[in-house]
């Protein structure tokens, strides 16, 4: 067998600190930590890890909107002490979201294919559909529906392509009331600073994990009915752009 | 107040809501920044998550009260049932059980059965996060910025975490004293 169990995808969320920014291109230095999975650690007599329980768990489970505010704001307080303005604010929030992103796609995936059972005892992907996306637009599809439903319990508002001949590589993801920011007050000196830059970071993730290498950042576009509206400007790099086209002439959707 | 009146408060009590798992993964993602941050020196993320708890406590109090509807209680075993079947129950879903009381009923246990804060985690297989890393510290710290808002100085700390591979997670509280006087609360 080639890679460890399947539910072990969601591992440790505190090894998420030992990935750099410098890893960022590559989702694999997570994975190897994984099959060389810690014979070391201690666990409860009566079994109660991790590997013990069901990955679906916690699936359509709940918690106060209260503790998410109270954590993501003392999360922005604790980050806004150690830097040095709003762009690095930003940049330190981005990458707090971004190792969840790379989790969280293998969570899409492992839940997109589970419901038949044989999905789930099968060891390889060879057997379950290809569902990893391969085109830039499927890819925004997952962002856009599936990732954003897991999170905050409804798709995104809008998905467009940069209208602009000079940037083909810019898609723009819109929530009209990212539900982080809803409990965000700045300060009138930062009215530029969008706290959702830590969504940006978790949509970054899912994108590297994938293989698309991505800049994520998110920008306030207020409307009179939507002030909180958002737009999460996506940048794939050149690489991505080159192979978008080579798929396309082979026709791979 | 009886104790299944608190429970129903507990149950009854109404708040939005939005999805566990990002609310775990915040928190992850928080304490993984934490251990970067201070070089996995896990004394420091410790007093760390316990300082931010303690700013969260100071404002979540207000919420609970607000929430709930309750008013003061009796007696510091009151305020452990109250802070079990209605703190915990309304902002993590939960509901640790109180037991091991001290004669003078001024220390007692809360044993949690489950913790959505530690749902997926796996500490560290460092040799050190197993015997040093307190992973769900902040809750500490709400405890104690939130009790001391309500005149009571306590001290908590958690004894034993399943993820250290202790069977229970057992968090002990005790109170220092009842504050008498308002006093502006420190800043940390």
């Amino acid at each position: 067998m080639a890679g460890p169990p399947r539910h072990a995808t969601m591992q440790s969320i505190s090894n998420g600190s030992t990935l750099q920014s410098g890893d960022r291109p590559q989702a694999q230095p997570s994975q190897q930590q994984l099959s060389q999975q810690s014979p070391g650690l201690r666990v409860p007599s009566n079994r109660k890890t991790i590997y013990d329980r069901h990955l679906n768990r916690s699936r359509n489970t709940e918690l106060s909107r209260a503790s998410f505010a109270f954590l993501f704001g003392e999360m922005v307080t604790y980050a806004q002490r150690r830097v040095t303005g709003i762009q690095d604010l930003e940049k330190r929030l981005n990458e707090q979201g971004y190792p969840l992103g790379l989790r969280l796609l293998d969570l899409l995936f492992y839940r997109s294919t589970s419901t038949s059972s044989s999905a789930l005892s099968s060891s390889s992907t060879s057997s379950s559909p290809p569902n990893r996306p391969l085109r830039i637009i499927t890819l925004l599809h997952l962002i856009h529906g599936p990732l954003w439903r897991l999170l905050f319990g409804r798709a995104a508002d809008a998905l467009e392509h940069s209208v602009s001949p000079d940037t083909p590589n810019e898609y723009m993801i819109t929530d009209n009331d990212p539900m982080v920011n809803t409990y965000i007050s700045a300060p009138r000196d930062m009215s530029m600073l969008n706290c959702a830059a830590y969504v940006a970071g978790i949509i970054e993730g899912v994108c590297d994990g994938c293989g698309f290498e991505t800049k994520v950042s998110a920008h306030n576009q207020p409307t009179e009915l939507w002030p909180s509206r958002t737009v999460f400007l996506v940048r794939f790099g050149d690489s991505v752009m080159e192979r978008e086209k080579v798929l396309e002439r082979a026709g791979i959707k | 107040m009886s104790s299944t009146k608190t429970t129903r408060i507990g149950e009854e009590t109404r708040v939005d809501k939005v999805n566990a798992e990002l609310v775990t993964l915040t928190y992850g993602t928080i304490v993984a920044q934490l251990c970067q941050d201070y070089d996995s020196n896990y004394q420091d993320v410790n007093k760390q998550l316990d300082k931010m708890g303690y700013n969260i406590g100071m404002r979540l109090i207000e919420d609970f009260l607000a929430k709930s509807g309750v008013g003061r209680c009796a007696n510091f075993r009151e305020t452990a049932d109250m802070i079990a079947k209605v703190g915990f129950k309304i902002f993590l879903n939960v509901t640790p059980t109180v037991t091991n009381w001290t004669s003078d009923n001024t220390q007692f246990s809360l044993i949690f059965e489950d913790n959505p804060l530690a749902d997926f985690v796996e500490l560290p297989d460092d040799g050190r996060a197993q015997d040093e890393l307190w992973f769900s510290n902040i809750l500490c710290g709400v405890l104690r910025g939130s009790l001391e808002m309500v005149q009571m100085q306590i001290e908590a700390h958690f004894v034993s975490d399943v993820l250290r591979g202790d069977d229970t997670t057992e968090m002990r509280v005790s109170l220092v004293r009842y504050i008498e006087d308002e006093m502006p609360p420190e800043e940390e």
